[in-house]
């Protein structure tokens, strides 16, 4: 070892490091322009001189980044001398390379705005990066210097292209100044690599993590592309990475895995629009896909959110979308469920981002705003001035002048019409991967025609080979909402197979006996963190520890090179132990990734995990102030102080453990309750079924049909019989919910029988709400007057048992849908229509059937059965959302009177009988339910789920869950789905003996509460009651938290005059102190 | 001549909701998007724990200004916090005029976790308008 004195500071070095490595190991930083790590030392800028004082010799000056570390030497990098030096050595890089902002930066940087002698204009500085990254990473040696003093040039021999260049751009990147290096080399460019994640929009680097949100979220190395890997050239990301975490030894592995079920989940893949070349998608700039339109909207997309167009990155004034590109055409004979909405929401989404003059069209067939909520979306989007065109746009021309694009269509009223638009935004529609061929045939699973994986309705997360299950976009166009009831479903299928070896794989981690530290004066060990350079390139962290050694109660502090690697873990056990600490204060990234792998360390070390925080000096600090590292330095202290400010006023908090009652409560005995009953039941859970009627099967005992074919009076028999000889399900018939007390894991309720006064108690660990909902009875077109207007299920009826008779027949659509009272869509009042239309095509051929419609929402694969319709000569009338049909009834027929929109004209039609899609209408036992349950109700007064997306079968309480009709209109196989993935949901409590309940929730402080109960109504949980009690003989009152509903948001806390209500790690005097201590203020 | 508001760099106490604007606080961190170094952010897991007194004792012991940031009306992880911390901001507001400080010291936003760009323009706005209006009248210089 070397051991020297930088800067009256001893340190010690391995032999052959050079002194800029010495400087480093200190925290200490020089100028630098010609060195690089990954490269050999050059010292030519000199920009990176120190004083070296070698005994019994005249101190000089020395380019740190070439001179060795020697034994007894002396450097100082801060004298006059050296800044004189560095000064000069600036002044001459600027006036040879004047224009270059990254020298007029270093320039600056030492006080140099103009030079003293004459500019030059040259566009190289000659430090020889490019000649040494070519040299000595590429080994291509396709560019050198050749001259010498003032005829010294950059060039390939003989000035020619160099057939040696391979064309790698490492000397354009490599360049500090900027200059195109690689056209004196060679004539060609570097292929870009085109981001994926970005639709291909802008490009990315060979090592990269490949988008913000990836998991883990790690750069990988891609291997189709790295020199190093290809041509065992480059490896600059090893030499440059400090945690030396870069391995070319890595390559795929087949790995082979014993599992007990598959789920398959491949996903989809967007429609090509190249295949319709009429759109000129590829050949002209400004035709984008929707999902890249996704992406320039975006705020982590190529144009950082802001919208352009890709030609000239010119802001947009007028956008048109075109929907069904790739969906519902005759290969495609399918609705792709989404574009309608995903259509609707990027043009909101454009408008909000490029301003409200932005004009939008939306070039459509019909628009499918068919799911929970979308109706009113749709309808705040025409608000919003986006324009909805009904005509499906055949061919999109390009003015080559300025890259717009033209759109010839024609309009309502049969005119021709032509817009220009400066982008054209592609609505394409899903379809199965590519590669679903080959996983079909490896799992032997079947495909349907178009190539999705084929289920039918009753097992919509079935394959046809046992253990197989599907999910999402695999089985059929979907929603995320959808999706994820579906994916949860499948889950519960895998439960039931597997709920044998339940949990067998689980191996507990164990942690030491707990050190009781309350009433010791608080002993604060700060660790601050280098991160390699990422923190201690811009933050002076030494001087940060020296700073943290100054707060009061710190007894500890040191820096690491990386807190998080194992050695610095063990350390951090180490020190604890040493020096007795009781509080542990990390200063690196963010606790988002880190916390609980500190938190475990300090458990380790038999500290409760909560007297750990963490100050986040690398996200929040060094990243984001890069340019200013003093200021940066000084925020870091500050927010150390923060840390080790509210560390001291930190409790132990241990997690409630919770006992659960394995037992499940599921409300409603119709298809989604019973589907949900026998999915637990299977798992091995106890079940109560409740069932209002005398008898199980909901609406589906009046069902004799289903569009795709399948027998639903035989699958309701099975299921029937399934769940009524289950020994794991109780059945309550004629039952109704009365009491519900207790929250997750302990429900005790109360279930009343009718004709049975007392009812029957219930313990349970979690509901299930499938309760169902109710059709609506019209009160318009004559029904209820005139006994040949039917309700579809009364039509469904008449057909089964035969009495059908009639000449012709007119659906009526959106009865009690989609009007001011119920501005919703049922969902499934279409495909019930095509269904009963199909019906009466096949069973009585001579009989006429009209389909009177606004919008056909035939989406997914009832597309394919709308468009069967037609062709079986079912007649679809389209009429306006204000003019709706009207019904005379005369003696032998009924007169229907419609103004067909496609025609232009009102006709009449004289039928036998009126066929009405009436709505579907909310149960009206949800109020009653919903307060029983304490759970939400949406504005349609259907049940309101805990988020539309990506919790659709959960509610915001824990323990409870919802399915089927209760949650909105859905169809046979949305309702299973759904109710198999509640039963899911709910075994991720019911599996568990005990819960840990997270310990940062809301806590009472009874002396100072006087029961005002100002908290009791803000909380968003309902977990918060007032009670009396008794204290010195009175009577008083006061609040007190549930604490297994309890999630620790504070909303009480934030409401509370008398500091009686706190979040435990968040009380106020913790937030205080961090307020305090930012301020520099004694605690 | 350099008047002290020309050299005034103001303290900003920042809290940032966990869920949303503390996550798009450190993406702005991973995707180096600089802004300037007058923010403390403290970690709140949702803006409606804030209590209105937390703030205005910030304010009267010489933060020069609070930036409050939660995530966007229907995102928040609790439902609705966000919606009560902006009934509250009103009566911050409110409460700002009888301690005498400017209404430019105090503001609420949403920021979502995704939203990095636009936490640090918020973070740029709070400091240009906190330094428009100069040192907080209650700031002890030490």
């Amino acid at each position: 070892m070397i051991k020297l004195t930088i800067n009256d500071e001893e340190v010690e070095v391995a032999e052959g490091t050079s002194l800029l490595n010495s400087l480093e190991k200190l925290g200490l930083k020089v100028p630098t322009l010609c060195y690089h790590k990954a490269l050999s030392p050059y010292g030519a800028c000199r920009l990176c001189v120190v004083e070296v004082h070698v005994p019994n010799r005249a101190p000089t000056l020395q380019a740190s980044c070439s001179y060795p570390a020697l034994n007894g030497i002396t450097v100082f990098t801060e004298t006059d001398r050296v800044k004189r030096a560095r000064r000069i050595t600036a002044e001459l890089l600027l006036a040879r390379c004047s224009t270059s902002t990254e020298i007029q930066r270093i320039a600056a940087e030492h006080g140099v705005f103009a030079p003293r002698i004459k500019m030059k204009m040259d566009d190289c500085v000659y430090c020889g990066l490019c000649v040494r990254m070519c040299e000595e990473r590429m080994g291509r040696s396709a560019i050198g210097f050749t001259g010498r003093g003032p005829r010294k040039r950059l060039e390939p021999p003989f000035s020619k292209h160099n057939p040696m260049c391979w064309t790698c751009g490492a000397c354009n990147f490599i360049c500090p100044v900027g200059k195109e290096v690689r056209w004196l080399v060679s004539s060609t460019i570097p292929k870009e690599i085109p981001n994926a994640y970005n639709m291909g929009l802008n490009n990315r680097p060979a090592i990269a993590i490949y988008y913000q949100q990836a998991i883990p979220n790690k750069p990988s190395i891609d291997q189709d592309v790295c020199v190093r890997l290809k041509y065992n050239g480059c490896g600059i990301c090893e030499a440059v990475c400090e945690a030396k975490a870069i391995d070319y030894t890595q390559h795929d592995k087949t790995v082979e895995l014993k599992v007990g079920a598959v789920i398959l989940a491949p996903g989809y893949e967007t429609f090509d629009p190249t295949m319709k070349p009429d759109f000129g998608y590829g050949r002209f700039p400004n035709v984008v896909t929707a999902i890249e339109f996704e992406r320039i909207l975006s705020p982590s997309g190529p144009y950082a959110g802001h919208v352009l167009r890709p030609s000239d990155f010119r802001k947009p004034q007028r956008i048109a979308f075109l929907q069904c590109v790739g969906s519902r055409d005759y290969e495609r004979d399918y609705c792709s469920s989404v574009c309608c909405m995903y259509a609707t929401k990027e043009a909101i989404i454009a408008k909000e981002h490029a301003g409200a003059d932005l004009q939008c069209d939306i070039f459509f067939m019909d628009i499918r705003a068919f799911s929970k909520g979308f109706e009113l979306y749709f309808e705040s989007a025409k608000k919003q001035g986006i324009r909805y065109i009904r005509c499906r746009v055949p061919v999109i021309r390009e003015v080559p002048e300025s890259k717009n694009l033209v759109i010839r269509y024609l309009n309502e009223g049969d005119e021709t019409v032509e817009s220009e638009y400066d982008l054209v935004v592609l609505s394409v529609g899903m379809q199965p991967p590519k590669s679903v061929q080959k996983v079909a045939e490896t799992f032997g699973v079947h495909l349907n025609r178009f190539g999705f994986c084929e289920t039918s309705a009753f097992n919509p997360v079935e394959t046809d080979r046992a253990g197989i299950f599907v999910a999402g976009p695999f089985t059929e166009p979907k929603d995320i909402p959808e999706t994820v009831a579906q994916a949860s479903g499948a889950a519960a299928k895998v439960l039931s197979l597997l709920s044998d070896v339940r949990g067998s794989l689980i191996t507990p981690t164990e942690y030491p006996p707990e050190r009781d530290v309350r009433g010791e004066e608080p002993r604060v060990g700060v660790f601050v963190c280098h991160c390699g350079t990422n923190i201690a390139g811009v933050v002076n962290v030494p001087s940060v520890v020296e700073y943290a050694r100054t707060l009061p109660h710190v007894v500890y502090a040191e820096n690491n090179l990386y807190t998080c690697s194992n050695d610095s873990l063990e350390r951090i056990k180490e020190k604890i132990k040493e020096h007795g600490l009781n509080r542990v204060v990390v200063a690196s990234c963010t606790p988002r990734t880190h916390e609980g792998l500190f938190r475990s360390s300090v458990q380790a070390a038999g500290l409760n995990p909560y007297y750990f925080e963490m100050a986040n000096i690398r996200d929040q600090c060094s990243w984001v102030h890069m340019h200013e590292p003093e200021k940066a330095t000084a925020k870091s202290r500050d927010l150390v102080r923060m840390a080790v400010a509210k560390v001291k006023l930190n409790d132990p908090l241990y997690p409630q453990q919770l006992e659960v009652c394995r037992d499940a409560l599921v409300i409603g005995g119709g298809l989604a309750g019973m589907t949900a009953a026998l999915a637990l039941a299977d798992q091995g859970f106890g079940v109560h079924l409740v069932e209002k009627e005398a008898t199980l099967g909901g609406y589906l005992k009046g069902t004799r049909y289903l569009l795709t074919g399948e027998n639903p009076q035989e699958a309701l028999r099975n299921l029937t019989t399934a769940v009524m000889s289950h020994r794991n399900i109780r059945v309550h018939t004629n039952a109704e919910l009365t009491e519900v007390k207790g929250s997750l894991g302990n429900f005790q309720s109360k279930v009343t029988v009718a004709g049975n006064g007392d009812g029957v108690e219930i313990r349970h660990g979690i509901v299930v709400v499938a309760t169902g909902a109710q059709t609506y009875t019209p009160a318009e077109h004559l029904y209820g007057q005139d006994d040949r207007v039917l309700l579809h299920r009364e039509l469904e009826e008449q057909l089964a048992s035969g009495q059908f008779k009639a000449k012709c027949v007119a659906f009526i659509q959106c009865v009690g849908s989609r009007n001011a009272e119920r501005p919703y869509c049922s969902r499934t009042c279409c495909a019930e229509s095509i269904k009963l239309a199909l019906k009466i095509r096949e069973k009585h051929p001579e009989t006429q059937v009209y389909v009177l419609y606004r919008e056909m929402r035939t989406y997914g694969f009832r597309e394919a059965f709308y468009t069967k319709a037609r062709q079986l000569g079912v007649a679809f009338v389209r009429y306006a959302d204000d003019k709706p049909p009207s019904i005379i009834g005369q003696n032998g027929t009924l007169l229907v009177t419609v103004r067909d929109e496609t025609l232009g004209e009102t006709i009449q039609i004289p039928v036998d009988r009126v066929i009405l899609a009436a709505a579907t209408v909310p149960n009206e036992v949800n109020k009653e339910l919903a307060q029983l349950l304490k759970v939400p109700l949406g504005e349609d007064k259907f049940f309101l789920e805990a988020h539309r997306k990506l919790r659709p079968i959960d509610f915001a309480t824990d323990g409870i869950f919802l399915c089927g009709n209760a949650h909105s209109p859905l169809d046979v196989e949305e309702v299973i789905s759904q109710a198999l993935g509640a039963a899911a949901r709910a075994a991720t409590i019911l599996s568990r003996e005990k819960i840990d309940l997270e310990p940062t929730i809301s806590h009472v402080v009874t002396e100072n509460c006087d029961g005002c109960a100002y908290c009791v109504d803000p909380c968003p949980f309902k977990a918060i009651t007032l009670v009396e009690y008794e204290a010195g003989g009175e009577i008083k009152k006061r609040v007190e938290i549930n604490e297994a509903i309890c999630k620790g948001c504070g909303t009480c806390m934030a409401t509370c005059p008398k500091k009686a209500v706190f979040v435990w790690h968040f009380k106020p005097e913790q937030l205080q102190a961090e307020v305090k201590a930012a301020l520099g203020l004694p605690a | 001549m350099t008047t002290e508001k020309d050299t005034f760099e103001p303290l900003i106490i920042n809290f940032c909701c966990y869920w949303c604007s503390y996550t798009g606080a450190d993406l702005a961190g991973t995707s180096r998007i600089q802004y300037p170094p007058n923010t403390r952010i403290i970690r709140v897991q949702c803006t409606g724990m804030i209590h209105p007194n937390l703030i205005i004792e910030a304010l009267t012991s010489g933060a020069d200004g609070v930036l409050v940031c939660g995530c966007h009306p229907g995102d928040c992880h609790y439902l609705e916090g966000n919606l009560r911390a902006k009934a509250r901001a009103e009566a911050i507001e409110l409460m700002l005029q009888d301690f005498g400080i400017e209404p430019e010291r105090f503001r609420l936003e949403w920021v979502s976790a995704s939203e990095a760009q636009r936490f640090a323009q918020v973070v740029k706005e709070m400091v240009e308008q906190v330094k428009k209006v100069g040192p907080s009248p209650y700031r002890v210089t030490v």
